[in-house]
C-alpha cells in the first residue's frame, strides 16, 4: 500500500529515523541539516516518537551523546553538515573505533575557510579514513530507505553508518517519496541487539589505553594490542560489503525500490563512455548520458553508492569496457586530485585499464552544475580518448582558473 | 573469550595486579607494633585510621591490622597518620639484610 | 570521627596494584567515592591519571563498569549514557562523570556546561589535581597563582585559579559540594547523599598529588588538611541554593581561625618560586572568601 508525499530530503529522513524508532536522538542544529533536527523534535515533543532527545551544546557532544546511548544499548540517531561534521572529527574515529552502530545523515555542505552554506561534498569526503560506512543518495526515496537500510547494516556489522546526500539540492527540494508503513519496517529492520553493554552485571572497562604489543589478560589469553584491533576494524568493514548488498536486495524484495547496493549503472551496457559521481551529481550525469546517446556516443553512468568501504570489486566490472571514463565529484584531497577518482585508478591497477580518466572537480560552494557542462566536459573526454591522448587530467568544472 | 581474542573493542576485565606486584615499588614498609597499635591494646574495633586513609585499600580492618604486601606501594601515609605512632616506615633494603 | 568510621560501606571497589602513585590523592578519593555509589554506578572516563588507574587493556582494577571517553566530552559521553539509560527504563542506576581538572576547567567546560544547563541526572565530579598531571604536570585554569608546572617552569603561573565553583554556581544546580579524601567521611556522606538526589550534581575534589605538587607521598593527608585550615579549600555544600559549610570547616566557622596560607604552600616544591607578593595575593583572596562563606552561612 503506497503513501507518496512530496516532501524534502530533509523530511525524508527524519521520517526514516521515526520509523526505525531510536531510543536516543542527539543534534546541533545547522545549516542546511537544521529543518531534519527540528523535525525530529516536533515528533518527539508531540509523542509521535518515543526518544530521548539530548539538544546537545555542540557537534562534538552531539556524537559523543550518540556513542555513549549506544554503548548503554539505545538505538542512536545524529546529524549534522559541513564544519558540525569537522567538529565532530574525532569522535567520528572515536565511533569507528567503539565499533558502535550510529547511524548519521551528513547534509552536505561544503566546509570554511572560506565559509559556503552551499552544497558540496567536502564534508564527508574528508571523513572517508574514519572508519565508517558511507552511502551517497541520489534522491529524497533513496535518502528514506537508505537510513533504514543503514540501521540493518550498522546494527549487523556493528560499524557506524554515514548517509549521505547533497544539501539544498536534496534537503530542501520537494520530490515524491513513498513512505513505507511500521509493518513492513518491522519485517525489514529487527531490534538493536547491543554487542558490549555497560551494566552492574559485568563491570567491564570499555576502550582503554592499548600498548603496541599484545599482552596476556588475568586468564592467560593472548589479547590484542592496538594494530590487532584496528586491523579488525578493516577487516570488518571489508566484510561489511555483503551485508550492504543484502540489506539493498532485502529492501528491493520488501519495497519494490533497487538502489542498487555498493554501486548502480545506468546504461552501462554497451557503453564506450562513462561518466560517474557520487549522490545528486550522478542523477544528473544519467541526463547527460541520455544527450550524450542522442549525438551517437554510447555513454553510460556508474553511480558510486557506497563510497566506504570501496567497492573495488563491483567497480573493476562496471568499468571493464570503457573507453573514456569522466569522473565528476563535488570535493578534492588538496595537494592531489579528487579521491573518487584517486580510488578508482587505484581499483583498477593492474587490471589492464587503458581508459583514460578525467577527473572534473565541480559545484564546489554550490556552484550550480549543468547537465549541458557535465555533457560537454564528457564530450571532450570521449574526443581525447578517441585521439589517442593518453594521460589522466583534473579540471575544474565552470571556474575561473586564470 | 575462549584462547583467542575475540573483542571487537577494548573490553577490561576486572584483576588485581594490572600493573604488576606493586609490593615491588616500596624502598620501605610499614611495620605495625601491636604493643602500641589502639585495636589490638584495646582487643576491639577502634581507630584504624590505617585502615581509612590507605589510598590502596590493602589495609584490613581487622585485629590484628595486616596489610597486603605483595600490592602495598610503602607510601608511608598510615605511618605518618597513625595517632599512636604504632606503625614505623622500615626500609627494604634494611630488611632484605 | 571514629564511631562513624564504621558506617561506611566495607567493599572494596578498586583492586590492588593498580597503576596509580604511591601515595595519590585521586586513589584514597576513588576509593571512598565508589563505596558510597556502590554497584549500581557506570564511571565515565576522559584520558587523564584515572584512565591509567583504570589500567590498560585487557585488564581493569576496577570492579565497576566504565567507559572512557575524548577529553572533551565526558560530561556528553554520561549524558549520552544518562539518555540511553533512560530510554532502556533502566532508572536504577548512578551515572558519574569522573573528570581531573583539565577535563573540567579547560577543554571539558563546554560539554559541561550544556549538561549542567540541560539539569543532566548525573553527578559530575572533579578530581582537582591543579595541573594536567597524568602527561607530567603542565599547568591547567586551576593551577594556583605562583605554582610550578612544566608549561610555567621559570616565572610561575601568573593567573589566579580559576573559580569553577561560582561558574557552576551560576548553572543553578540542584547540588554542588567540595570535598577532599583527607576527610574521606565527610566524601563519603556527600557521596552518599548525592547519589539520591534528581538532576546535576557537581563535586569538587581536591586532590594533592605527590609528584606534581612536590611534596613527600606520606604527607598527602596532611597536605590536604592544612588546605582546608588555611581556608584555601573550604568543604562546604549548596543544597538548592542553601549554603552550608560541612566538617572541618564547620568546625572553623563555629570557633577558629584560619591558618596561614604560608604552612600549606612552604610544604610544596611546586611553590617554591611563589613570590612574597603572589603569597600576598592568594591570602587576600582566601580571607575574603571565607569572609563572604561566613556571611552566606549566616544568612
Amino acid at each position: 500500500m503506497s503513501d507518496v508525499r512530496i516532501i524534502t530530503g530533509n523530511e525524508a529522513a527524519a521520517l526514516a529515523v521515526k520509523l526505525a524508532r531510536p531510543g536516543v536522538i542527539a543534534a546541533y542544529p545547522i545549516t542546511p541539516q537544521t529543518k531534519l533536527a527540528e523535525v525530529l523534535s516536533e515528533y518527539v515533543e508531540k509523542g509521535e516518537l518515543k526518544a530521548e532527545y539530548v539538544r546537545v551544546e555542540s557537534e562534538h557532544s552531539s556524537l559523543t551523546v550518540c556513542i555513549s546511548a549506544s554503548t548503554v544499548g539505545a538505538r542512536v540517531f545524529t546529524a549534522t553538515s559541513s564544519n558540525g561534521l569537522l567538529y565532530m572529527h574525532e569522535q567520528l574515529h572515536w565511533a569507528a573505533g567503539s565499533r558502535v552502530p550510529v547511524v548519521m545523515c551528513c547534509v552536505n555542505r561544503g566546509v570554511g575557510a572560506p565559509w559556503s552554506i552551499f552544497n558540496d561534498q567536502q564534508d564527508s569526503f574528508s571523513q572517508r579514513d574514519t572508519g565508517w560506512i558511507q552511502i551517497y543518495c541520489r534522491d529524497n526515496q533513496e535518502i528514506l530507505d537508505t537510513v533504514l537500510q543503514a540501521y540493518r547494516i550498522a546494527e549487523e556489522v556493528y560499524l557506524p553508518v554515514m548517509v549521505c546526500y547533497d544539501g539544498f539540492v536534496l534537503s530542501h527540494t520537494m520530490m515524491p517519496v513513498d513512505v513505507p508503513d511500521e509493518a513492513l519496517v518491522g519485517e525489514f529492520l529487527p531490534p538493536y541487539r547491543p554487542r558490549t553493554t555497560l551494566s552492574p552485571e559485568n563491570p567491564v572497562t570499555i576502550n582503554p589505553v592499548f600498548f603496541a604489543s599484545r599482552r596476556e589478560n588475568a586468564e592467560g589469553v593472548l589479547c590484542d594490542g592496538y594494530m590487532e584491533m584496528r586491523y579488525k576494524l578493516q577487516d570488518a568493514l571489508d566484510r561489511s560489503r555483503a551485508a550492504i548488498t543484502a540489506a539493498s536486495d532485502e529492501w528491493a524484495k520488501l519495497s519494490g525500490r533497487d538502489h542498487g547496493g555498493m554501486l548502480w549503472e545506468y546504461r552501462t551496457g554497451d557503453a564506450d563512455l562513462l561518466l560517474t559521481g557520487m549522490g545528486s551529481i550522478a542523477t544528473e550525469a544519467t541526463l547527460a548520458a541520455d544527450a550524450l546517446r542522442a549525438e551517437g556516443i554510447r555513454a553510460g553512468v556508474v553511480g558510486i553508492r557506497v563510497f566506504r568501504p570501496f567497492p573495488r570489486e563491483e567497480a573493476v566490472r562496471a568499468f571493464a569496457q570503457a573507453r573514456a571514463i569522466a569522473v565528476f565529484e563535488k570535493c578534492i584531497s588538496y595537494g592531489y586530485e579528487g579521491g573518487v577518482c584517486s580510488d578508482l585508478k587505484a581499483a583498477f591497477y593492474g587490471t589492464g585499464m587503458k581508459a583514460p580518466i578525467h577527473n572534473y572537480i565541480a559545484g564546489l560552494g554550490g556552484r550550480d552544475v549543468k547537465t549541458r557542462e557535465l555533457v560537454e566536459a564528457a564530450r571532450g573526454t570521449f574526443a581525447a580518448a578517441e585521439a589517442g591522448e593518453a594521460g589522466n587530467r583534473t579540471i575544474w568544472l565552470n571556474c575561473h582558473t586564470g | 573469550m575462549g584462547k583467542t581474542d575475540t573483542n571487537i573493542a577494548g573490553i577490561c576485565t576486572p584483576a588485581p595486579g594490572e600493573a604488576g606486584r606493586t609490593g615491588e615499588w616500596r624502598d620501605a614498609r610499614p611495620v605495625i607494633d601491636p604493643a602500641k597499635c589502639i585495636p589490638e591494646v584495646k582487643g576491639k574495633p577502634a581507630c584504624f585510621l590505617c585502615w581509612l586513609y590507605c589510598p590502596e585499600g590493602v589495609v584490613t580492618m581487622t585485629i590484628p591490622v595486616v596489610i597486603d604486601m605483595e600490592y602495598c606501594k610503602g607510601c608511608g601515609i598510615c605511618a605518618e597518620e597513625c595517632p599512636p605512632n604504632a606503625i614505623q616506615m622500615v626500609r627494604e633494603a634494611a630488611i632484605d639484610e | 570521627m571514629h564511631e562513624t568510621i564504621f558506617k561506611i560501606n566495607e567493599k572494596e571497589y578498586i583492586l590492588p596494584g593498580n597503576r596509580a602513585c604511591q601515595g595519590c590523592g585521586l586513589s584514597l578519593a576513588y576509593r571512598y567515592i565508589l563505596k558510597a555509589l556502590r554497584e549500581n554506578t557506570i564511571v565515565g572516563i576522559p584520558p587523564s591519571c584515572l584512565c591509567v588507574l583504570h589500567g590498560l587493556y585487557p585488564t581493569t582494577s576496577v570492579i565497576v563498569p566504565a567507559l572512557n571517553t575524548t577529553f572533551a566530552g565526558n560530561a556528553a559521553s554520561a549524558a549520552g549514557m544518562v539518555a540511553g539509560l533512560r530510554a532502556l527504563n533502566k532508572t536504577d542506576i548512578t551515572v558519574l562523570a569522573l573528570s581531573g581538572d583539565g577535563g573540567t576547567y579547560d577543554i571539558g567546560i563546554q560539554s559541561l556546561s550544556g549538561a549542567a544547563e540541560r539539569n543532566t541526572d548525573f553527578i559530575f565530579a572533579c578530581y582537582d589535581n591543579e595541573a594536567y598531571m597524568n602527561t607530567g604536570t603542565q599547568r591547567s585554569g586551576a593551577t594556583p597563582l605562583g605554582a610550578l608546572t612544566t608549561t610555567t617552569p621559570v616565572l610561575t603561573k601568573q593567573d589566579p585559579k580559576k573559580d569553577f565553583l561560582k561558574i557552576m554556581e551560576a548553572h543553578h544546580i540542584p547540588y554542588l559540594a567540595t570535598v577532599s579524601p583527607a576527610y574521606p567521611i565527610d566524601l563519603y556522606d556527600k557521596f552518599v547523599k548525592a547519589k539520591k538526589i534528581r538532576g546535576t550534581r557537581y563535586i569538587q575534589i581536591d586532590t594533592p598529588c605527590p609528584p606534581g605538587w612536590g611534596y613527600p607521598t606520606k604527607d598527602t593527608v596532611k597536605i590536604g588538611k592544612l588546605a582546608v585550615e588555611t581556608g584555601l579549600f573550604i568543604l562546604f555544600e549548596i543544597e538548592d541554593g542553601r549554603f552550608r559549610f560541612t566538617g572541618r570547616s564547620k568546625t572553623m566557622a563555629e570557633r577558629g581561625k584560619l591558618l596561614p596560607l604560608v604552612n600549606y604552600v612552604e610544604r610544596q616544591g611546586r611553590f617554591k618560586k611563589m613570590s612574597i607578593e603572589q603569597l600576598g595575593t592568594l591570602q587576600a583572596s582566601v580571607n575574603s572568601r571565607w569572609e563572604e562563606c561566613l556571611k552566606r552561612a549566616e544568612g
